[in-house]
């Protein structure tokens, strides 16, 4: 089949859904890639580039589309303004679809699809499983909008973001608070601490709070009632009034101290939270700067005009709704990479033909139109937040658990008090019976006896377990002393046979005594510092 | 000599060994331990010697010596650090054997007269010493067998084993009893052989029973026995440094079985009695939500490169693809450009108690950043990439968090905790003991599927390029 990679026409999109390297791993699935010619152009991926690695390269808009059994594309099918023509009539009936879709927002689209039967796959519907996590591009793309955003403010702000001691005085290191802590906001907050300066971060989902601090961030804890914001699918949720409340109080308190917001909420399928009032900005330092990354849905800040960068009371307030694309190249490698995942699992044959597999979890939730039919919305996945609890096994409560492991603790110790009491019994019957019946010279070697096994326990303690091996070979080596048992039988042999029975075991107790000294030996030259 | 002199020699020949034993505590004292044990071997043959002057036997006990030390010391020198557990095993057998041929020696002519009481404590010593030796001798066959790959090391489990065993052992008390019993001198050696090869038969299945993963605590057991064997042969001939160098090393041996048991959780007898390494199927189910990640040798090089701290964790896979040199190669690489490099071994890594610090050492890494689980295992969290060369229940995170697991509770090196783990695996198979191991599975887990020396080449060129 043959995959189609057309130009992007949205304004200012400057991805391109398939680079060079993502094109040749697609041919070794068995397909065949047409690329529009200048698709790659604005990510810096010339058509050449592309024909290196076998790709057809096609220079007429409408034919691409009518070629292509699969189109991938990063935007969502639109008009295409200098055709005259909505990119999803173009395509050819049956043919397959991925890119950007949001069918939450775009059920006309959703309907048009699948008129024309085309199977098509919303990579913005990926269930978040962890097993789907290489094909997530949109974890990839707000991985760059966070990094880009700190770039944007870096380059609004007049100060340095480290704090200087020079000859000229003394700089303040930035202050930034990052509100929400999903994949932008720990990528802005990694940019922004390795670029020196102070950063907090505000999340309504305390798990996160343990990824911020790796991140370097202090954590921004709300003095309230412990309720927890986390979602499903490691979403956020809504939060109730009070709790909104004492947030607010907290970003206005944090407003007038910082000097860089960057905001990152978002609520899946609501628009997203005003968390920045038009008081807050006027209260902040001139010069300060806040980036939105929640502008193209609506924005966090009251203030945010998306897809601009304003300027109120002397805060700019950057809106901008491109930041990945603002990266291009390594926004396309990611969200090409991404793709060739997504098509490896739609092509577990490698012979290029994609197989719409409904049972798999992963691919039921990626379909949003399947032939004719609207699979959008997928059955509620049973994908809960983190604390999973198999069904019907009730949690056992911290009490519970606390005494059951007690009740444990307690009969192993019980058994183990019983274990050293008959350990003791048969250790005082064994010496009655020695200290009654053995004669004197017996005692005197058994002293002998268990006075060395209390030195060798004594002496073996201290060696340390990287030498364990030499000990065993050493110790090998010594007990070759029964050489000595040995020698005196061959020296004192009355009969024949006892002679050969001697000699046999001084040589091969020689043996252990020269080999086990000599490997020991080899052994220990080797540990060097 | 006199009796006196011979005797004040085998106390300077005892000290020595103690010394010897203790010297092995550190690296820098532990070459001048080994001397001492030679000094003390010595002078206790020498003043044995010496104790009967010049008598007819000298010359059939040199040539005897000497043939033997021409055996072993070629043998020494030639033997390659993989194949160390292989040796000691062999070793430990040789110390069995003689403690068997001894044992019917002093009973046919005992050097000591004895009678009443003494006499039949002499022939219980005579008895326990063969019966020991046997099944050391035997049993450490076996164990050399299995580590070097010439029998099936998969633990064989023969139906009603435990009652084989417990047969074989009545049968000896019995023979004993009649032994004990007998004034026929010919009697007695017919009782003693039939022992014999009941005791060598119970070594050879008990060993048998002993799957490939408790190979260190087998071979630590039977270098106590081989202690205990001497130490009963010394009580037989009444010779009190042959029971204090017994003494020494079956206690020494011991405490290796008992640490090695310990890293492993699980209890002495349970290894003993075998069986281990059959559990096929996983307590967990698989979950169907689970992705291996596969990497590149590029990309590895790449996190290397990047990462200010590595700890790497070898194991047997390691010793089998003879991959330690490249290791070390990649350490020094690594090393000169300030990435703090350390070594996290865990006690039952290989086949012998620190097999994997004598193969490290060989290689040239320094010993002063190979380090036990214990003193690296709170390192992981701050550590940005961990390699996990040919390793895998000591790395096996079930074990600390699915109690329903086989393994559970068994100490293992926490390096899922690190930033980033790479796996160096050959296929996709489970560890010895043939659990699961869900590390693979694990976010920041990426697998290297290979043979370990040929990743590890490709790391080293990789890193120098």
């Amino acid at each position: 089949m043959k995959i189609g990679i057309p130009k992007e026409i949205f304004k200012n999109e400057r991805r391109v859904a398939a680079t060079p390297p993502s094109v040749h791993k697609l041919i070794g699935l068995g397909y065949e890639v047409i690329v529009e010619a200048g698709a790659g152009e604005a990510a810096h991926y010339a058509d050449d580039a592309y024909e290196k690695v076998d790709a057809v390269i096609a220079a007429d808009t409408t034919a691409l589309w009518q070629q292509a059994d699969v189109i991938l594309k990063v935007r969502a099918p639109m008009d295409n303004p200098s055709l005259g023509k909505h990119e999803v009539d173009l395509m050819k009936e049956g043919a397959f679809l991925v890119s950007y879709l949001w069918p939450a927002q775009n059920a006309e689209l959703l309907e048009k699809l699948a008129a024309r039967k085309i199977t098509s796959f919303a990579i913005d519907s990926l269930p978040r499983i962890s097993r789907a996590q290489k094909m997530d591009a949109l974890s990839a793309m707000a991985n760059i909008a966070g990094y880009r955003a700190v770039i944007e403010a870096a380059n609004n702000f007049g100060r340095f973001f480290t704090g200087q001691v020079t000859a000229a005085g003394k700089v303040p290191p930035a202050k930034i608070m990052v509100i929400g802590a999903g994949v932008a906001g720990l990528a802005a907050i990694g940019a922004a601490n390795s670029m020196g300066a102070v950063v907090r971060a505000f999340d309504t989902r305390l798990e996160v709070k343990e990824q911020v601090e790796s991140m370097g961030a202090e954590f921004l804890m709300l003095d309230f009632a412990d309720e927890d914001g986390s979602g499903s699918g490691g979403y956020a949720k809504q939060m109730s009034d009070e709790f909104i409340k004492a947030e607010m109080a907290l970003f206005a308190e944090q407003a007038k101290e910082v000097d860089i917001i960057i905001t990152t909420a978002l609520i899946p399928g609501k628009p997203a939270p005003k968390l920045i009032t038009a008081d807050m900005v006027k209260s902040m330092k001139p010069g300060s700067v806040i980036v939105d990354l929640a502008s193209e849905r609506g924005g966090n800040c009251e203030l945010t005009e998306p897809g601009k960068v304003a300027h109120h009371h002397d805060v700019t307030l950057i809106g901008y709704t491109d930041l990945p694309s603002r990266m291009a190249k390594v926004a396309s490698d990611l969200y090409a990479t991404n793709l060739v995942h997504l098509m490896t699992e739609l092509t577990p044959e490698k012979d290029g033909k994609p197989v719409v597999d409904m049972e798999d979890t992963v691919i039921r939730g990626l379909t949003v139109v399947n032939d004719k039919d609207i699979t959008w919305p997928p059955p509620q996945p049973e994908a809960p937040a983190q604390p999973q609890h198999k069904p019907g096994t009730e949690e056992p409560s911290p009490a519970e658990v606390q005494a059951r492991k007690e009740a444990a603790e307690q009969a192993a110790r019980k058994k183990s008090l019983i274990g050293k009491v008959a350990l003791l019994a048969v250790t005082v019957f064994a010496l009655y019976g020695v200290g009654a019946h053995a004669p004197e010279s017996f005692l005197s070697h058994f002293t002998v006896f268990v006075l060395s096994c209390f030195i060798g326990w004594q002496v073996i303690w201290n060696v340390t377990p990287s030498l364990h091996t030499p000990l065993m070979s050493v110790t090998n080596a010594i007990s070759g002393i029964i050489v000595i048992g040995a020698i005196l039988h061959l020296a004192q042999a009355e009969s024949f046979v006892v002679g050969i029975l001697a000699f046999i075991a001084v040589l091969i107790a020689s043996i252990n005594i020269g080999g086990g000294f000599y490997v020991t030996h080899r052994m220990l030259k080797m540990f060097r510092k | 000599m006199s009796t006196g002199m011979v005797s004040v020699a085998y106390v300077v020949a005892s000290v020595l060994f103690i010394l010897s034993l203790g010297g092995l505590s550190h690296q820098e004292s532990a070459r001048r331990g080994n001397l001492y044990g030679v000094a003390g071997i010595i002078i206790a043959v020498g003043a044995t010697l010496a104790s009967f002057g010049s008598d007819g036997g000298i010359i059939a006990i040199a040539i005897a010596i000497l043939i033997g030390a021409g055996i072993g010391i070629p043998i020494a020198n030639k033997v390659e650090m993989t194949q160390m557990p292989q040796l000691v095993a062999l070793l430990h057998s040789f110390v069995g054997l003689a403690a068997v041929l001894v044992g019917f020696s002093g009973y046919i002519e005992p050097l000591v007269a004895t009678t009443g009481t003494e006499h039949t404590i002499h022939l219980v010593e005579v008895f326990l010493g063969i019966f020991i030796g046997a099944v050391t001798f035997t049993g450490s066959l076996v164990a050399c067998g299995k580590l070097d790959g010439r029998i099936d090391s998969k633990a064989l489990t023969l139906p009603g084993r435990h009652l084989m065993n417990l047969a074989a052992i009545i049968a000896c008390v019995v023979l004993g009893s009649w032994f004990l019993g007998t004034d026929s001198t010919g009697l007695g050696i017919l009782y003693l052989v039939i022992m014999t090869v009941i005791a060598c038969v119970l070594g050879v299945h008990l060993i048998m029973a002993i799957g490939g993963a408790d190979m260190p605590v087998v071979v630590s057991m039977l270098n106590s026995y081989s202690g205990w064997a001497a130490a009963s042969i010394g009580f037989m001939l009444g010779n009190d440094l042959l029971i204090v160098v017994g003494a020494l090393v079956g206690s020494s041996g011991a405490i290796l079985s008992y640490i090695m048991c310990k890293a492993m959780n699980r209890s002495f007898i349970s290894v003993i009695l075998g069986g281990f390494g059959q559990t096929t199927s996983s307590a967990s189910a698989a979950d169907p939500d689970q992705t291996v990640h596969e990497s590149s040798a590029d990309d590895v090089c790449e996190e290397l490169r990047n990462a200010d701290s590595v700890i790497i964790v070898p194991g047997y896979g390691m010793a089998v693809a003879q991959a330690q040199n490249g290791v070390s190669e990649m350490t020094k690489i690594l090393r000169e450009r300030g990435v703090n490099v350390r070594f996290g071994i865990h006690p039952v890594a290989g086949r012998l108690p620190g097999h994997m610090n004598v193969l490290l050492a060989e290689a040239h890494v320094p010993y002063d950043i190979v380090l036990e689980m214990d003193e690296i295992n709170d390192d992981f969290p701050s550590t940005d990439v961990v390699l996990v060369i040919g390793a895998n229940d000591t790395v096996n995170p079930a074990a600390a968090e699915d109690p329903g697991s086989p393994i559970a509770g068994m100490p293992v090196l926490e390096v899922w905790k690190s930033r980033q783990v790479v796996v160096l695996k050959r296929g996709r198979a489970t560890g010895y003991s043939g659990v699961e191991n869900p590390l693979v599975f694990k976010d920041n887990t990426r697998m290297l599927f290979g043979d370990a020396k040929d990743s590890i080449d490709k790391l080293v060129t990789g890193l120098r390029g």
